[in-house]
């Protein structure tokens, strides 16, 4: 932190993948790169009071071979699983692909579907944010000179809970999300749903939390999208309501409204069929 | 300009080398060690034609920066072969014509390594998923996916690697 304070054009790293294109492509060389990876909280991975505390700068092919994190949070894994190639994955982390602050960062909807919180430190000392307040807008955080994430705090899922993420790209891989959709969802012991939480990536500056999701889908016994039950049509306006998105080569606002619905019940549907199995 | 001292162990052999901050594992590689196995295509993560083995991870050494790799594990296409013979990979490649122009085929190969040691009997669709970070303009890509799965089977026959050796 007082070599971050200290040298205003600073920068922290830990997989890389985005500094160094940057640097290639013309952004001044930082004064300083401060490697997170030698921090020894940024890397651990533990499981106990009742939260997962997951270290901001593991790769993911670290945290896809994890199998108690790959049961606890499926949709979570699914999104690191997605960043790149196996190469980028090598490299590739969570406090990355949150502070690179794109909208289209696949790991992100997963992380506040799940209720995550950032731990923060920095020169004023450690504090914890709502990792859906960290990102502010495309490449801007509310995280000061000083400040890196040094690790997650997740809520370890109760019985009946459990998160998805699927993301649409016109290829098989190696491609950044159109749009993406991340759903948690808890069934009670009928398979009822009493908590959902709804996010998506690449339709607004940030990813944005369907908040009128949870209201529509407590109560319910989730089924496959048959196309007949009235609240998957609610569900589909409160996430167009949600979407503000642009035209650009990926694809256009209107297609990505129309995608934003299809995904956010695929997620939904996944989500509620493995908070079944954990029954 | 004071340049980084830096240690690490490459295919089995600790050695040192000297480089700038901002120099990437890939050029310190070719420019400072002179192993120009490892290829340059890219330069920023999207070709996989500099992949190389850091700590058993595969990676882009143009994403890595040289300094990082202090005290750590560097595998690269150097060290595949034995002193006197080839990597099974190496075999289905030249048996399989895997290669045209060879400028993709160091990174295929450390890729398919590491697709190898996690998962040594992959489908056709694993291996497409684990080389999809590898660009080829030559092949098609099909004789390098047959190559891998021709290499799979080859080193789980103990009669077929004796018949190798």
């Amino acid at each position: 932190m007082e070599l971050l304070s200290a040298n205003p054009g600073a920068a922290v790293f830990a997989g890389a993948t985005d500094l160094i294109p940057q640097i290639q492509a013309g952004r001044p060389e930082p004064t300083l790169a401060v490697d997170l990876k030698r921090i020894p909280e940024t890397g651990r991975i533990e499981n106990s009071g009742g939260f997962w505390r997951v270290g901001a700068a593991i790769p993911a092919a670290v945290l896809t071979a994890h199998a108690g994190l790959s049961a606890a949070f499926p949709g979570l894994v699914e999104g690191a699983g997605l960043i790149g190639s196996d190469q980028i994955q090598g490299r590739a982390t969570l406090g990355g692909n949150l502070c690179n602050a794109s909208p289209a960062a696949d790991s992100v909807p997963p992380l506040v579907a799940l209720g995550a919180e950032a731990i923060i430190v920095g020169r004023g000392g450690e504090r914890s944010a709502q990792v859906s307040e960290v990102v502010i807008g495309p490449s801007a955080t509310s995280l000061d000179q000083s400040e890196f994430i040094t690790e997650f705090r997740i809520p370890a899922p109760s019985r009946g809970s459990s998160d998805a993420y699927e993301r649409f790209i016109p290829r098989t891989e190696m491609d950044i999300a159109v749009v993406g959709a991340a759903a948690r969802i808890r069934v009670d012991g009928d398979g009822r749903c009493e908590e959902a939480a709804v996010v998506l990536a690449a339709v607004a500056p940030t990813v944005v939390e369907v908040s009128a999701a949870s209201g529509i889908l407590e109560g319910r016994v989730i089924p496959h999208y048959s196309g007949r039950d009235a609240f998957w049509d609610e569900l589909g306006e409160a996430v167009v309501a949600c979407c503000n998105p642009i035209d650009d080569k990926r694809g256009t606002a209107e297609y990505r409204r129309k995608v934003a619905q299809v995904l956010a019940r695929r997620t939904v549907v996944t989500a509620a069929r493995r908070a079944r199995e954990t029954l | 300009m004071s340049r980084t001292h830096v240690t690490c162990v490459l295919n089995g052999d600790e050695i040192d080398f000297l480089c700038n901050d901002y120099q990437t594992l890939l050029s310190a590689l070719r420019d400072e060690l002179g192993m120009i196995g490892t290829k340059e295509g890219c330069g920023t993560g999207d070709c996989g034609a500099c992949s190389v083995i850091l700590d058993g991870q595969l990676v882009c050494s143009c994403l890595v920066f040289a300094p990082e790799v202090e005290g750590r594990r560097v595998e690269t296409i150097e060290g595949l072969a034995e002193v006197d013979h080839l990597h099974p990979l190496q075999d289905s490649f030249l048996e399989g014509a895997a290669f045209q122009c060879g400028v993709c085929t160091p990174g295929f190969l450390m890729a398919a390594k590491a697709l190898l040691d996690r998962n040594p009997s992959p489908t056709e669709t694993e291996v497409r998923y684990g080389v999809a970070g590898n660009l080829c303009r030559c092949t098609g890509y099909d004789k390098i996916v047959r190559s891998i799965l021709d290499a799979a089977a080859r080193m789980s026959d103990p009669e077929r690697q004796k018949e190798a050796t």
